[in-house]
């Protein structure tokens, strides 16, 4: 297929995973603000989710105050913040559009329809929305479009390239969220293994799916190292680092050409890193700098899958 | 040449109704059906038809419209109906004229015979901006020139009442609008199933395979699995659904030209599993953009090399390069003259006759009669810098007479033909509005071959007479019935 073919397929499935992880964020924080826990310091949270995107100086430019209106708008609706749901969402249209003949009608109308439902969307219009189902609208909007291009699309290598998309976006975004999420909840000096807020830990479970999930994985209070095991090393965990740098992994072991021997080495290596690593150890190395290097290593292997296969190279 | 007054008769011939009002025999199956149909059934599968072509997205752009903005073109769900011995003789005109029109594009690249035999002014074709000295010399498949035409037919009312057809124009470049004419029919068929079982509609669906079939007859001898594509210049262009459609219709790829590169006079698209030979490009780019080594050297939307490869034999290109001197409105009066001169016949369609304003005594007879004519830029096209005297102010009309005594070798004019007029569902209810109609003619291989019918466009303004979608006008689905 076309090495630019590729290139909008990736982007376009990159951008819904943004737009879908970016609301599952906001709206996590979103239920905690309405919980009566709140002594005062409620804008924790919030900085969270722009630092997560590394959004904070970028906000702190537009002058407004750190409060859960101000951040929800600026992440959403913001046109001039290039990774708001939003633009996301136009992004990810504009991608489908210029690969349209590739897409199943199915894609193509799922994608085009989210694009014009959002397109007019307002601060004044999300005010009056409720903002619980508008995020689960965006949520929904990805899972069709990720079951039509399942249900639909022939399973060739433009399919592929549409998963490599998500899962690489995926990664990088479960490795932020647990990184800014998990210094925020843990107090200092305390283990990981004690049990900690059990609101504030179901919540971030809950933004990846995963409430039920851990109950049944562990049937077990709800501890910070077992959330960071549930969230990084389980394969089953569709979520999890584990399970996408698998999928990653096993793509381009499908659709590998001639130049692209270093990206798959770099995704085995990436895999066997999660495949045979132990908690503990990574506890060890310090979770945050062992994140930080896993988002480096998967930032490096997105750069090289485009240089290998989505770059127009001439022969 | 005197002017047809027969042509500008005042009351337009109407596809559905008699001038008596009675309706015509195509027509008295669908009357029916109308009168059945409760009129709220109508007006919801119109809403119904606008959700979908928005949802699908079958849009185009419009130019200099605020950020290239995505427009609708307008769907009207009343059918345009021909009868079938109708469309058999159309067709055989339709045939023979593409057949001339390819004739005399070979023959100016070569021996220019027609000009030696002096049966058209050589300056105009030689000193045309459409003609294309690269071309000259260069073997094409087929001999084949235009394997896409769109030829343009009208219908005016002739003195006995009876619709008499005319070739408006011939478009050999990158004629546009097949895809409406497909996804009109889909529509069509969702909305009214009840419809097409009163009616023997003849199928349109297999033109994407017909064009593919075209495509690959032409490939450069000794490729036996020929790879085609389809170029665009981009998903900004204002025909860019159709492009997109096509390719993925035909099961071909959309390139742009940063996916081509040339080597060795061999085009190669550039792939995710390496460099891939391509041997026929349907290009939907005009000739300026297509080489910036050969053409216009700013081109960011060609493919440097690609000319060279061109004239070596080793692609391609569908519709060839410099066509553009045969459809040119200087040369459309000749297209007779062709048909005699190449396939010794008489000419079965039409041609509107035509003044050419570089001729002094037409430049006279036009001045003098402007508020009757339409005069056309020679090199316009999409609607685009023309005068409808009968429906110009005044003041258009003094202006537009300094633009000619500007240049008048730059204008054409013609009789305002009474376009035929179609009912059409408006705000008010059921009203006429004139038509045209645009067929698509395949040339490949030894056939030359077309969809029956083709894409009617109507003027979805009261009295309009121009049915450009640049200028509003809307389409409605074609058929042809036996």
């Amino acid at each position: 297929m076309l090495s630019r073919t590729a290139d909008h397929l990736y982007w376009m499935a990159r951008y819904t995973e943004r737009a879908e992880n970016t609301v599952r964020m906001l709206d996590v924080s979103y239920r905690m603000s309405l919980l009566p826990r709140n002594n005062g310091s409620h804008d924790d949270g919030w900085g969270a989710i722009l630092a997560i995107s590394e959004l904070t100086e970028a906000f702190a430019r537009t002058g407004r105050p750190l409060t859960p209106r101000d951040v929800i708008e600026f992440v959403v609706l913001d046109r001039n913040n290039l990774s708001s749901v939003w633009n996301c969402l136009r992004a990810a249209r504009e991608n489908a559009h210029a690969v349209r003949g590739t897409l199943t009608a199915e894609m193509w109308e799922t994608t085009n329809a989210t694009w014009l439902e959002i397109r007019d969307m307002t601060p004044e219009k999300l005010q009056a929305t409720d903002l619980g189902e508008f995020f689960e609208w965006v949520k929904f909007r990805s899972h069709l479009l990720r079951g039509v291009t399942f249900g639909t699309m022939l399973h060739d290598d433009a399919f592929q390239f549409v998963r490599l998309g998500t899962f690489l976006e995926r990664a990088d975004n479960t490795a932020r969220l647990l990184d800014v999420k998990y210094h925020s909840l843990l107090p200092q000096n305390e283990s990981p293994t004690s049990t900690t807020d059990y609101y504030q830990w179901g919540a971030l479970l809950r933004s990846v799916s995963a409430f039920e999930t851990y109950r049944h994985v562990y049937r077990d209070v709800i501890t910070p190292y077992k959330v960071a095991e549930l969230l990084i090393l389980n394969d089953a965990m569709p979520r999890s680092l584990h399970s996408c740098v698998d999928a990653v992994n096993d793509i381009l072991g499908q659709i590998a050409n001639l130049h692209s021997a270093e990206a798959a080495r770099q995704a085995g290596e990436l895999h066997a890193t999660l495949h045979y690593g132990r908690m503990d150890d990574i506890f060890d190395t310090g979770l945050h700098p062992w994140l930080e290097r896993f988002l480096e290593r998967i930032n490096r292997l997105g750069d090289r899958i485009g240089d290998n296969f989505l770059v127009p190279v001439a022969a | 040449m005197t002017a047809d007054s027969k042509m500008t008769a005042a009351k337009p011939y109407d596809e559905m109704h008699a001038p008596d009002g009675s309706v015509r025999p195509h027509y008295l199956a669908y009357a029916d059906w109308l009168a059945d149909t409760p009129r709220e059934r109508i007006e919801r599968k119109r809403s119904e038809a606008d959700v979908a072509f928005h949802r699908v997205g079958i849009t185009f752009n419009v130019y200099g419209a605020e950020g290239g903005k995505e427009r609708l073109i307008p769907f009207d769900l009343l059918p345009r109906i021909i009868p079938g011995d109708e469309w058999t003789a159309l067709e055989a005109g339709l045939r023979q004229r593409v057949k001339a029109l390819n004739a005399f594009l070979a023959d100016i690249y070569h021996g220019q015979e027609i000009l030696r035999a002096g049966r058209l002014p050589a300056d105009q074709v030689l000193n045309n901006a459409q003609f294309r000295p690269e071309m000259k010399g260069v073997e094409v498949p087929g001999g084949l020139y235009a394997m896409i035409a769109g030829i343009d037919l009208v219908r005016a009312a002739g003195a006995d009442g009876k619709g008499e057809y005319y070739v408006l124009e011939d478009n050999l470049r990158v004629p546009s609008g097949v895809s409406y004419l497909l996804e009109n029919r889909k529509m069509m068929m969702r909305l009214f199933p009840d419809l097409f079982s009163r009616y023997n509609v003849q199928p349109v669906e297999h033109y994407p395979d017909l064009l593919l079939e075209t495509l690959r007859a032409v490939a450069p001898a000794g490729v036996l699995d020929p790879t085609a594509v389809v170029l665009t210049p981009g998903a900004f262009n204002s025909a860019y659904f159709e492009h997109s459609f096509l390719a993925q219709q035909m099961g071909v790829e959309l390139v742009e030209g940063q996916d081509l590169f040339v080597k060795d006079d061999t085009v190669y698209m550039r792939t995710t599993q390496g460099p891939r030979r391509v041997d026929v490009i349907y290009r939907r780019l005009d000739d300026d953009f297509l080489d910036p080594e050969v053409f216009r050297p700013d081109s960011m939307l060609g493919v440097p090399g690609l000319m060279s490869a061109y004239r070596a034999g080793r692609v391609t290109l569908a519709n060839a390069v410099g066509t553009g001197v045969a459809d040119d409105k200087s040369i459309y009066p000749y297209v007779p003259e062709m048909v005699r001169f190449y396939l010794g016949e008489e000419p079965i369609l039409n041609n509107v006759p035509t003044y050419m304003l570089r001729e002094p005594d037409d430049l006279a007879y036009t001045l003098a009669h402007l508020p009757e004519l339409v005069v056309k830029e020679v090199h316009g096209a999409g609607g685009y810098g023309m005068l409808v005297g009968p429906a110009a102010t005044r003041a258009e009309i003094e202006d537009f007479r300094l633009r000619i005594l500007a240049a008048p070798e730059k204008y054409i004019a013609q009789p305002t033909l009474s376009l035929s007029t179609c009912p059409t569902f408006v705000d008010a209810g059921i009203a006429p509005r004139h038509i045209d109609l645009r067929p698509f003619v395949l040339s490949g291989g030894k056939e030359i071959r077309m969809v029956p019918g083709g894409l009617t466009r109507v003027a979805m303004k009261e009295g309009s007479l121009v049915v450009n979608s640049s200028q509003g006008g809307g389409t409605k689905d074609t058929w042809v019935v036996n």
